[in-house]
């Protein structure tokens, strides 16, 4: 169970997708033009990412490893499919407002990412709490985003007039530039805060123990589980896709 | 004859300049401008421009402050004037009516955003104060096209120019016409102009290609011909003086290459044309400027110099004499 807990601190703090890997700029910075829309778009991610994660890890010994890019995106598309109907028979607007971007779910990098650097490599349980923990972490910035942008270009938050009359909304956090500023300034404030624990020797990075399947940040080389020899049995079974792997490291 | 000279690495010519004095050169420069425009205007514009200066000046002191903490005083940027140079230049770029604190966002997004986060004066790849325009423009449009004051309530002479209304070129010369603080009088911005030229601090290669770029597209594409009136009209208007001689030629953002100052200033010539003819605005220095700003560092790329002895490219020409011997082998 700690094990899962490590997987949610992970996406959601540690490896947070928009605020510290910059995966999945893309709807990040044109859908946050709300909170409301920022939490939509996040919670539909969440729900894709944690579904296709665990069928993926359920599929990855039957997955043949030269293939899988493919297969990962018919696994993606398919859930994406699902909820965009979903939310077409019952959350119309919000449907509505983040338009094409829903579809656009198929091809972002943090789904794919996940699928192709956790979910194929880990038991399914881990992999599915590593998706509710990347989605989460996906749904809190891109609220956060979206609220801020909202309150300073609209004067609102989720929709309710919060600022005095006299204020008046600076557009600009409406428009395509305030994303860009706003995301740079949550950024900056979240390494702020990083850089502090840090230094205040609480490094927000040690919860769990041992190995934290973060083979993106870890320093260990030599690791003997690194991200490529992974599958280690999968190479002795598979010596076809093994060369493949090896190919590709160098 | 043996004493010994101490040889450093170059350069080894200095110059007399420094950022100070053309800082202030440049503040001295604009006082007719701004003169003109508390003449024009009213008290009021006087409040926007110490509103603009302070903001800028002190949210420089603050970052110096949060960046250096007690090295601070030792680490002082604000003394170099750039900051009261870019809240001036600010100032003149905003219209009379605005609200103080909606100029006061403005200086501290010129000196926070554009300048300081991109490592300070010298670093900023963009004018902080067109920047800041730039963002007032987008953000509050209503009091930043809102021309009217006590003055005059009529359009500014560009866009009623661009309606087909007649305009009063005189008046836009001497600069009786609403605008922006700084921009309406053409007299007492070439005025300080000449003092920049004739201190050496800038030269004519960008303004003139600039202006002569402009005039050429307002000829050929203006649907006015070469008809003076209309184009001095042009000419005069809105802030293409002001961006020309003092926005353009700022040292940080403009190209260094002798080639590039002129592919820079015959680019935001054309910039200018199409954003004020082809354009729903009637005026389009400021974007034409800063578009022009993100683009030196390629215009510096393919504008560079051969260094003497290299190839262009910068490959060793090498002699003539081991070229054919490497051809024969």
């Amino acid at each position: 169970m700690n094990k899962a807990g490590e997987r949610l601190f992970n996406g959601l703090v540690k490896e947070n997708p928009t605020l510290v890997l910059m995966l999945g700029m893309c709807p990040t910075l044109a859908v946050t033009t709300s909170a409301v829309n920022g939490f939509g778009m996040g919670a539909t991610t969440l729900v894709v990412l944690a579904l296709s994660n665990l069928i993926i890890s359920l599929l990855r010994r039957v997955i043949p490893k030269r293939v899988r890019i493919p297969a990962f995106i018919v696994i993606i598309a398919s859930f994406v499919t699902i909820v965009q109907l979903l939310m077409q028979a019952y959350l119309y607007s919000l449907n509505k407002a983040l338009g094409v971007y829903i579809p656009l779910i198929v091809v972002n990098c943090i789904i794919l990412g996940r699928a192709e650097s956790y979910a194929y490599s880990n038991p399914p349980i881990p992999a599915l709490f590593d998706g509710i923990g990347m989605g989460l972490g996906f749904t809190v910035a891109l609220t956060c985003i979206g609220a801020v942008r909202e309150l300073l270009g609209a004067g609102e938050l989720f929709g309710l007039s919060v600022m005095p009359d006299s204020y008046e909304p600076a557009l600009i956090f409406v428009l395509a530039p305030g994303a860009f500023f706003v995301l740079a300034a949550l950024t900056a404030l979240q390494n702020f805060v990083k850089a502090r624990l840090r230094k205040a020797g609480k490094p927000y990075d040690k919860i769990g123990s041992g190995c934290s399947e973060d083979c993106m940040s870890c320093s260990d080389k030599g690791c003997s589980r690194r991200f490529y020899d992974a599958s280690g049995e999968e190479e002795q079974a598979a010596p076809a896709a093994g060369a493949a792997s090896q190919k590709e490291k160098s | 004859m043996s004493e010994l000279f101490k040889v450093s690495s170059n350069p080894h010519i200095r110059s007399k300049a420094t950022t100070n004095g053309l800082m202030f050169a440049v503040i001295a420069a604009l006082m007719p401008a701004a003169g003109f425009g508390i003449y024009n205007f009213g008290p009021r514009a006087l409040a926007v421009i110490l509103v603009t200066i302070v903001s800028t000046v002190l949210t420089e002191a603050l970052f110096g402050l949060c960046k250096y903490k007690k090295d601070f005083l030792n680490n002082m940027t604000i003394t170099d004037l750039s900051a009261v140079v870019t809240g001036l230049l600010l100032a003149l770029n905003l219209p009379v009516g605005i609200p103080l604190w909606i100029a006061a966002v403005g200086g501290v997004f010129a000196i926070l955003v554009v300048k300081m986060l991109f490592g300070g004066l010298g670093q900023n790849f963009m004018n902080p104060a067109l920047g800041a325009r730039c963002f007032l423009l987008i953000s509050f449009p209503a009091a930043m096209i809102d021309f009217t004051c006590d003055a005059y309530t009529g359009a500014t002479p560009l866009a009623a120019l661009k309606a087909g209304e007649p305009v009063n070129v005189l008046d836009m010369v001497i600069g009786r016409t609403a605008g922006t603080i700084g921009e309406t009088s053409v007299i007492a911005l070439l005025f300080g102009a000449c003092v920049l030229l004739l201190l050496g601090v800038i030269d004519l290669r960008i303004p003139g290609s600039y202006i002569a770029a402009f005039t050429l597209f307002v000829i050929l594409f203006g649907g006015h011909g070469a008809d003076p009136a209309y184009l001095s009209a042009q000419l005069s208007g809105g802030g293409l003086m002001l961006g020309a001689f003092f926005m353009a030629t700022d040292y940080v953002t403009r190209p260094i290459t002798v080639k590039g100052q002129y592919v820079f200033g015959i680019f935001l010539g054309l910039m200018t044309g199409i954003f004020r003819i082809f354009g729903p605005g009637a005026e389009g220095v400021s974007y034409a400027i800063i578009l022009g700003n993100l683009l030196v560092p390629l215009i510096e790329k393919i504008t560079k110099p051969a260094a003497f002895g290299y190839r262009k490219g910068g490959k060793y020409r090498g002699s003539t004499y081991g070229n054919k011997k490497r051809e024969k082998a």
